[in-house]
């Protein structure tokens, strides 16, 4: 650390090709960051517990009703802890772009299928009392500014109501927060029976069941109890755990997100190499400056070292600035599109460490080769270059 | 006259150099390259989808769905419903048989092949006037389905990318198989997404009673839109949204293509900033590897003008040769490329091409030339400005 301010100077030294080689890098990490995030939101929206939880789907089309008969069916099967269900309900709050999901469910089975979502003491309560009640996620109530208590009219594109009117009045009776980073809390919950009661046409039918399973339970055999069991009816179950099937969804948005990072990757790598080249020739550019180093008795360790320390900082200050605006951006993307997506475009810590390592190794890589023909170079000839 | 003399003395001169200058001028172009690549891409993709859904759309067709429906999918209308619009004034006749076509759509589960994962299909169920209802749409393989069987027809861009969708392979919907019998081709719109069969038989199939989502008319004209909106809307039997077929199709494509283009600038304009630092740095070292050869052209009589023009030119011939390849390789590895994806209001895929355009490929070498051209003006400067007799001693 001695040298510190030796190598600071080295850095600066030329101001002008430093920051441009600084600001190659940001952007370089600013795309990484957010290729990272939308990549995130396309692949591994699904939280954590997905895997012990499973989703129970008609076997046709996602798009096609199941009777809430099948609730009980399902809870007896052996293995199963606590089954509820959703629907789709399609709305949207004063715009039709402002689309959301909407789900009429059984609320209190709902909340113990979803352990990671949390209400405030006593909001949970309230909630239940009130028939036309609903709670929204924290993103939710941010984004179109809803307090506890209030009003909220929803418009339903899909379910009109017995009275023929189609807008759906709700009371703000919650809002949750998830403890799980992975998730997303852009979604409305209200209840099934004011739904089933209101709405003009589909009495007892439900888009899906949710169910988790008991301890020490296998999903997969679960899974396949629950399909055999409607077999060869006329509404016949396709069972999955929620991390498979929010999995077949992400791929169904198919070659586009593939071809969106391949890109990114393609040019943060391109940025990377042109910036490396940079900073190796900037290194080049002084190796008579490195043997007076030497002349003057500093050791071949100590030079190599210097030069690496520099280049690594460079990347690093650049890739540091990068991750931080792309993580703002990330989070503004996630705000603006992250309902009609499902969420979830986020930088994760996985993501950070990667980026670290790639900070670093890109440094390593820039700075050594000419670091280490420095070191080789004899006083003599280095300074006769000069 | 003589300036002009002199700046191609010069670039000449800077040229026969280049090679001297092999690894700065490569990243150069490497950077630009790849901004243009990028950017042809994604715009590709976006130009792709729109040219995909706005093909669909024409302004003598309109869409009717219930009041406040945002797609077909949400949509629901009765049968009693469907026979008031088609009596409503305004539409073609044949005879004394308005053109409309009342449909049901809905998805199937299909593996896609490029992935064999389950995908959302569209599944359209239509009446007889199908094909008169819309302009674009005709068979060009094997034969229509026959009504009231469990037959269908596929869209040509459905049978390349979902599994099984072959003339004579059979697909199950539940308990029931269907039998695919006919091709058809929608000039590349996104019709040619969809799967389609018997509106009758489909609405047994998804126990829909006799419910149907849409109707499609065929206007006498492109102004009798708003006659047939206006009895439409009042009448007291049926609330309705009407859209032309146009408008329907542009408000689909909104959200896809809003994402991606809100993906594409912002990352094709980053971009260029890190290209234009990339063409700053190599011509900064251009510069100053040259600072000799600057100098002494200098003191030969050569003016400033003519040392500026000539960094620049340079630059900016860099910057021309990175977005030629890039362009180049756009064109090659994109243009056509065909994929599908699923498009958030239709809730189901939509197949397409790329669409890497003359027009798209000219704003890209712009682009180019635009980031040579600043790349190179301030090192272009910075030479002109040399002081002559430092940069001798140097020698």
């Amino acid at each position: 650390m001695k040298y510190f301010g030796l190598i600071w100077r080295n850095v600066w030294r030329k101001k002008a090709r430093t920051s441009l080689t600084i600001l190659s890098v940001l952007v370089a990490f600013l795309l990484f960051a957010l290729l990272n995030a939308v990549g995130h939101a396309l692949t591994a929206g699904a939280p954590l517990s997905a895997a012990q939880r499973l989703v129970v789907i008609d076997k046709v089309s996602l798009i096609n009703l199941l009777p809430i008969s099948y609730g009980n069916k399902i809870a007896a099967i052996p293995g199963v802890r606590a089954v509820t269900h959703a629907t789709w309900f399609g709305g949207y709050y004063q715009d039709p772009k402002n689309q959301f999901g909407q789900f009429p469910t059984d609320p209190e089975v709902y909340f113990d299928i979803y352990p990671e979502l949390e209400l405030p003491d006593g909001q949970f309560e309230a909630f239940m009392k009130n028939r036309t009640g609903a709670i929204v996620g924290e993103s939710l109530a941010e984004k179109f500014g809803w307090k506890v208590g209030d009003r909220i009219p929803i418009s339903a594109t899909i379910w009109t109501k017995k009275d023929g009117g189609r807008t759906w009045e709700f009371d703000l009776e919650g809002i949750f927060t998830t403890s799980d980073p992975r998730g997303t809390t852009a979604f409305m919950l209200f209840q099934y029976d004011y739904f089933n009661e209101a709405r003009a046409f589909g009495d007892g039918l439900i888009g899906w069941y949710v169910l988790s399973v008991a301890d020490g339970a296998d999903p997969v055999e679960v899974a396949k109890a629950i399909d055999a069991e409607f077999a060869n009816s006329p509404r016949e179950t396709d069972t999955s755990t929620e991390q498979a099937f929010a999995a077949t969804f992400a791929r169904q948005f198919g070659n586009i997100a593939l071809i969106v990072q391949l890109i990114l990757g393609a040019v943060f790598f391109t940025l990377l190499l042109v910036t490396g080249n940079t900073m190796a020739q900037s290194v080049r550019e002084r190796i008579s400056e490195l043997a007076v180093l030497k002349t003057v008795g500093f050791r071949d360790s100590t030079v190599l070292g210097i030069v690496m320390a520099e280049s690594i900082l460079i990347m690093v200050i650049g890739g540091g600035l990068g991750l931080g605006i792309g993580w703002m951006v990330a989070q503004s993307i996630n705000e603006a599109l992250g309902a009609m997506i499902g969420g979830g475009i986020f930088l994760s810590g996985r993501a950070l460490l990667v980026a670290v390592v790639i900070m670093i190794g890109a440094g390593v890589a820039a700075g050594i080769f000419p670091a280490i023909k420095a070191m080789r170079l004899s006083i003599v000839d280095a300074l006769a270059r000069g | 006259m003589r300036n002009l003399n002199q700046i191609l003395a010069v670039t000449w001169l800077n040229i026969l150099n280049l090679p001297k200058r092999l690894a700065t001028s490569l990243v150069a172009i490497v950077g630009v390259m790849a901004v243009v690549l990028v950017f042809s891409a994604v715009v590709s993709m976006a130009r792709g989808f729109e040219r995909t859904m706005i093909a669909a759309g024409s302004d003598e067709t309109a869409i009717v769905l219930r009041s406040g429906s945002t797609a077909e999918l949400t949509s629901g209308l009765s049968h009693e419903q469907t026979l008031v619009i088609a009596s409503a004034p305004g539409i073609r006749k044949v005879g004394d048989q308005a053109i409309t076509s009342a449909e049901l759509f809905v998805i199937v589960n299909i593996k896609k092949k490029s992935n064999d994962s389950e995908a959302n299909v569209p599944l359209r169920g239509v009446q007889a006037n199908a094909f008169e209802v819309r302009q674009n749409v005709e068979l060009v393989e094997g034969r229509m389905f026959e009504p009231g069987k469990n037959e269908m027809i596929v869209g040509r861009a459905a049978q390349q990318e979902f599994k099984g969708l072959d003339i004579g392979s059979t697909i199950a919907l539940g308990r029931m198989d269907w039998t695919i019998v006919g091709t058809f081709d929608a000039n590349g719109s996104v019709s040619e997404s969809e799967i389609w069969t018997d509106v009758r038989v489909l609405q047994g199939a998804y126990r829909r009673g006799t419910s149907y989502q849409s109707v499609r008319v065929r206007l006498e004209d492109k102004e009798s839109l708003a006659e047939f909106v206006e009895t439409l809307s009042n009448d007291p039997r049926i609330e309705a949204d009407v859209y032309s077929e146009k408008e329907y199709y542009s408000t689909q494509a909104e959200p896809l293509s809003k994402f991606i283009r809100m993906l594409g600038y912002p990352i094709t304009f980053l971009m260029g900033i890190g290209a234009v630092f990339g063409a700053l740095n190599s011509m900064y070292s251009s510069v100053s590897s040259r600072g000799t050869e600057i100098a002494t052209l200098r003191a030969l009589g050569f003016g400033p003008i003519a040392v500026l023009v000539s960094t620049i030119i340079e630059s900016t011939l860099l910057a021309f040769i990175g977005g030629l390849l890039g362009a180049a390789l756009a064109f090659v590895a994109f243009n056509g490329f065909r994929v599908s994806t699923l498009n958030s209001n239709s809730f189901s895929q939509v197949v397409f091409d790329f669409a890497v355009t003359g027009e798209l490929l000219v704003q890209g070498i712009i682009t180019a030339l635009i980031i040579g051209l600043i790349g190179g003006f301030l090192p272009a400067v910075r030479a002109a400005r040399l002081p002559v007799a430092q940069a001798l001693r140097e020698l």
